[in-house]
């Protein structure tokens, strides 16, 4: 029984490949193509032919991949997108898109319509929700639009009116139309909701090219009996067709993947990672094994979105910051020479003065050829190291909760720049196979399940709500593919609502499970 | 006289969050309505109060209601304008302005939307200097000025004239008018004179939003160059800098109350904090002695970003900054102590002025 892992990251495309106790078995990292799709195939390619597995005992392929990402963020391959809100006419001094970037909108088409629904704070209807009203819409759109997006007022409360909105799509512009119910995406907080809602509507065309991609990628090596999944950015996996519905959990599971991986390959729960790549290091906080998450609205491509992310801090040092000196100052970055370091940095014959460069003038690394970089002045390359310690040291100390001494794993293609000897930091560990973290990231993940409701604790007790909370979080988790007697609970966010009579409560529930 | 230009509306909506001590609600809406509404009509006039005349007549506009149901199901947009005329009417007055009841949030923000809508200019100053959860909590009350009669409406339509006995009663019938309406309304209320407006309104209270504004939404690279600013332009301490370790919530009669605990950070290590809210901050205690208290601001702060944090924004992990501000002196009258003091709000707590809890504190 093997796993097979593969990340697609800016730079590089990394596969690597886990038998069932999740040793690591071979590890392989290859340049990321143009169209994605050839970059994944040769790694996979390569990391099955090198390690010489059977390929019929690979029962698990994982994909983590920035497209989605890419796409939003370029804005390319979006889906032309119809909004529906309902709740007018409240809401309509705040209306769909505003906010957004010009040019986003004009490539979702920018179309909306307020109708009536939506529900007040305590489950009453707030405006009449009228299924002539949606139809009309929606007649009018057809062939105008790809992809329906519908949000509704308080729908965390009582989605019923935008799964029938679900369903009317289907009946008057047919079966093949996706639809993106907000309930089933963001939490409470209406604009950021629709946001992410509006964003995962538009994602629909580039994920089903980059999963049909790895599919026809895996059944072209023969590999045909494996789950296939999909990362998601809480550091857990999802089906292949769960991903194909909820594109947008796709988004910044780089950095969970990497956070992950790290742990494992730690063999510690708690700890900072600090992952250096080419231009840029990642550092995030690992509680628990899983990534902490930002408690700020976060902007995707410059839309304002509630959507779960990793609370990440990105510094501008990598492995090919260039470093130069300025007024008798040592300057780092943020510039690099990313992925052409094997040909300009010094050590590999190049004309750039690189921190890769000062390690290994210092002879705290050994690449390239050292002989490249004996002429630098060794005061200088001191004096360049104490920054690149200073420039960590300060971002870790701004991820810290406290202020003692952490302990860092460090992983990455870039890690070698990294003094082992930083302020603050208990311990660093370092794992030969930190350069595949990400891979290895993807390919342990977990399963996850989310619910978020508002209960009102006047007519439902706060443990029978508990309860049920978590019993439609686990249900979402196997909906997702985990092993039902491994679900596990591990979050729970209670809110209660301000003014409310009846003692209302948002409550979110979060379990994991292992795959099956 | 100037005018209120987006980059204006940014910083205001920034500081009067930080002005209202943890109440008053996410600023984004409140902010996306007033930006709209600029965008649609042009910017709005800001007159200082001593450039009304005495015997023009102003209407303050905001929102009463659940800031968590705001995020949710905001206005139509009507609503303000309704509210307002209906109110101008009753009275049968020319209304020449509108001004802010609180800084807060999003009631910053509602004035600057009714402004722009209706054209009128917009006064700088406000019935709080900070936020407060009751109607009655403004300086109005405070000298005998009557809330009623006021107007009630909701984003469907519905509208109410309301005249009371006193101004307490306005908050007991209007806070259910109110939960009925969805948890949300927006009220017309506390109309008053130019010469009223000038003895008793707290002035200044949108410029100065905007300035608290402008030094936390700065890039300057030095936190404590920007901290520094801050506490000299509102006169304030700084406290404590800690790590949430608890959020204690519960909630008791329509309020959001409740407590956070704070563990202290570098030269506060060893020492905890706790601040007590309903809706805005109230009584701050440290190793159980307070150390600031209602009707002085307690703002807690992002540690870093120095931006204000909203009780319901209140998570454990989170690092944060107390600082503290000397509220208006209108406050600090026996009326204002007994309307707004740590007695009203049930602490067992004489009121004691900030500036000398401090001193003993050193």
């Amino acid at each position: 029984m093997y796993k097979v892992g593969i990340d697609v990251g800016g730079t590089n495309t990394d596969a690597v490949i886990l038998d069932e106790k999740l040793n690591l078995i071979h590890q392989v990292k290859m340049p990321t193509s143009e169209d994605i799709e050839s970059g994944i195939v040769s790694a996979l390619k390569k990391v099955l032919e090198e390690s010489g597995i059977n390929r019929e005992k690979v029962t698990h392929a994982m994909l983590g991949t920035t497209q989605c990402t890419n796409a939003i963020v370029e804005r390319k391959k979006l889906a032309k997108v119809g909004v529906i809100r309902l709740g007018y006419p409240a809401t309509a001094s705040v209306l769909p898109y505003t906010a957004w970037p010009e040019e986003m909108v004009t490539v979702l088409s920018g179309e909306y319509r307020l109708a009536g629904g939506g529900y007040e704070y305590d489950g009453q209807v707030l405006s009449l929700f009228s299924e002539e009203e949606i139809r009309g819409i929606l007649r009018e759109w057809n062939g105008e639009v790809e992809a329906v997006a519908v949000v509704g007022v308080f729908s965390s409360l009582k989605n019923d009116q935008e799964l029938r909105v679900a369903e009317l799509v289907k009946e008057v512009m047919g079966e093949e139309i996706p639809v993106s119910c907000s309930s089933m995406i963001g939490s409470v907080g209406l604009i950021e909701r629709e946001n992410a809602t509006i964003l995962n509507s538009a994602l629909f065309k580039v994920i089903a090219m980059t999963s049909n991609g790895f599919e026809n990628a895996l059944k072209e090596e023969g590999i045909n009996d494996a789950q296939v999944f999909l990362c998601q950015n809480d550091g857990t996996l999802m089906s292949i067709d769960y991903a194909r519905k909820y594109p947008i959990l796709t988004i910044a599971c780089g950095p969970t993947n990497s956070i992950r991986g790290a742990s494992y390959l730690a063999g510690i729960k708690d700890a900072m990672v600090l992952d250096v790549g080419g231009t840029t290091s990642d550092i995030g906080v690992l509680t628990g094994g899983f990534p902490r998450e930002s408690s700020l609205a976060v902007d995707v491509g410059g839309v304002r979105t509630n959507f779960r992310m990793p609370d990440i801090i990105s510094i501008g040092l990598g492995g090919g910051s260039i470093v130069r000196e300025v007024n008798n100052e040592v300057t780092i970055g943020p510039d690099s020479v990313g992925y052409r370091i094997t040909e300009e940095a010094l050590v590999f014959g190049g004309n750039t003065l690189t921190t890769t460069d000062i390690a290994v003038r210092l002879g705290v690394a050994v690449v390239g050829n050292p002989e490249l970089v004996a002429h630098i002045d060794e005061a200088f390359a001191k004096q360049a190291y104490a920054k690149i310690a200073v420039m960590t040291e300060e971002a870790i100390d701004k991820m810290k909760t406290s202020n003692n001494d952490t302990t860092v794993v460090l992983v990455g293609g870039g890690s070698i720049i990294i003094p082992r000897q930083l302020n603050g930091v208990k311990e660093i560990i370092h794992n030969e196979n930190g350069a595949v973290a990400n891979a290895i990231g993807a390919s342990i993940s977990q399963i996850s399940g989310q619910y978020e409701q508002i209960y009102i604790y006047s007519q439902i007790s706060r443990d029978e709500a508990r309860i049920d909370a978590e019993e439609r979080a686990r249900q979402q988790a196997i909906l997702a593919g985990a092993k039902v007697e491994t679900i596990e609970l591990v979050e729970i966010e209670e809110i209660p609502l301000a003014y409310h009579p009846g003692n209302a409560t948002r409550l979110r529930v979060k379990v994991v499970g292992e795959l099956t | 006289m100037r005018y209120l230009n987006e980059e204006a509306i940014e910083n205001i909506a920034v500081g009067a969050a930080f002005l209202g001590t943890g109440g008053g609600g996410d600023p984004y809406i409140g902010k996306m309505m007033a930006l709209s509404a600029i965008k649609e009509n042009g910017p709005v006039q800001l007159l200082s109060p001593e450039e009304v005349g005495n015997d023009d007549f102003f209407i303050p506009a905001a929102m009463m209601g659940a800031p968590s149901v705001l995020i949710e199901k905001f206005p139509k947009g009507d609503e303000f304008v309704r509210v307002f005329q209906k109110l101008g009417h009753y009275l049968n007055k020319e209304v020449k302005g509108t001004f802010p009841m609180e800084a807060g949030g999003v009631n910053s923000m509602i004035p600057i939307v009714v402004a722009a809508q209706l054209g009128l200019p917009l006064i700088d100053c406000d019935g709080m200097g900070r936020a407060f959860p009751e109607l009655q909590m403004v300086t109005f009350h405070l000298n005998g000025v009557s809330s009623t009669p006021m107007a009630i409406t909701d984003e469907k339509g519905n509208i109410g004239i309301m005249e009371t006995i006193d101004n307490k009663w306005t908050e007991r019938i209007a806070r259910v008018a109110t939960v009925e309406m969805g948890a949300s309304s927006l009220v017309s209320i506390y109309p008053c004179t130019g010469e009223q407006l000038k003895k008793y309104s707290v002035k200044n209270i949108i410029t100065l939003s905007e300035q608290i504004g402008q030094i936390i939404r700065s890039n300057s690279e030095d936190e404590t160059i920007k901290l520094r600013e801050l506490l000299e332009i509102t006169n304030g301490y700084h406290l404590f800098d800690g790590k949430i370790t608890d959020v204690e919530r519960n909630t008791k009669g329509g309020f959001n109350r409740g407590c956070v605990t704070l563990d202290g950070l570098e030269q506060y290590a060893g020492e905890n904090v706790q601040v007590f809210f309903q809706n805005e901050n109230l009584v701050a205690q440290k190793n159980g002695k307070p150390i600031a208290m209602t009707p002085d601001l307690i703002c807690l702060v992002d540690l870093e970003t120095l931006n204000p944090i909203t009780t319901e924004s209140l998570k454990y992990g989170k690092r944060v900054r107390v600082l503290a501000l000397p509220s208006d002196p209108q406050w600090r009258s026996e009326k204002g102590i007994e309307t707004v003091g740590p007695k009203y709000f049930g602490y067992d707590l004489s009121y004691t002025p900030l500036e000398e809890l401090v001193r003993k504190e050193v």
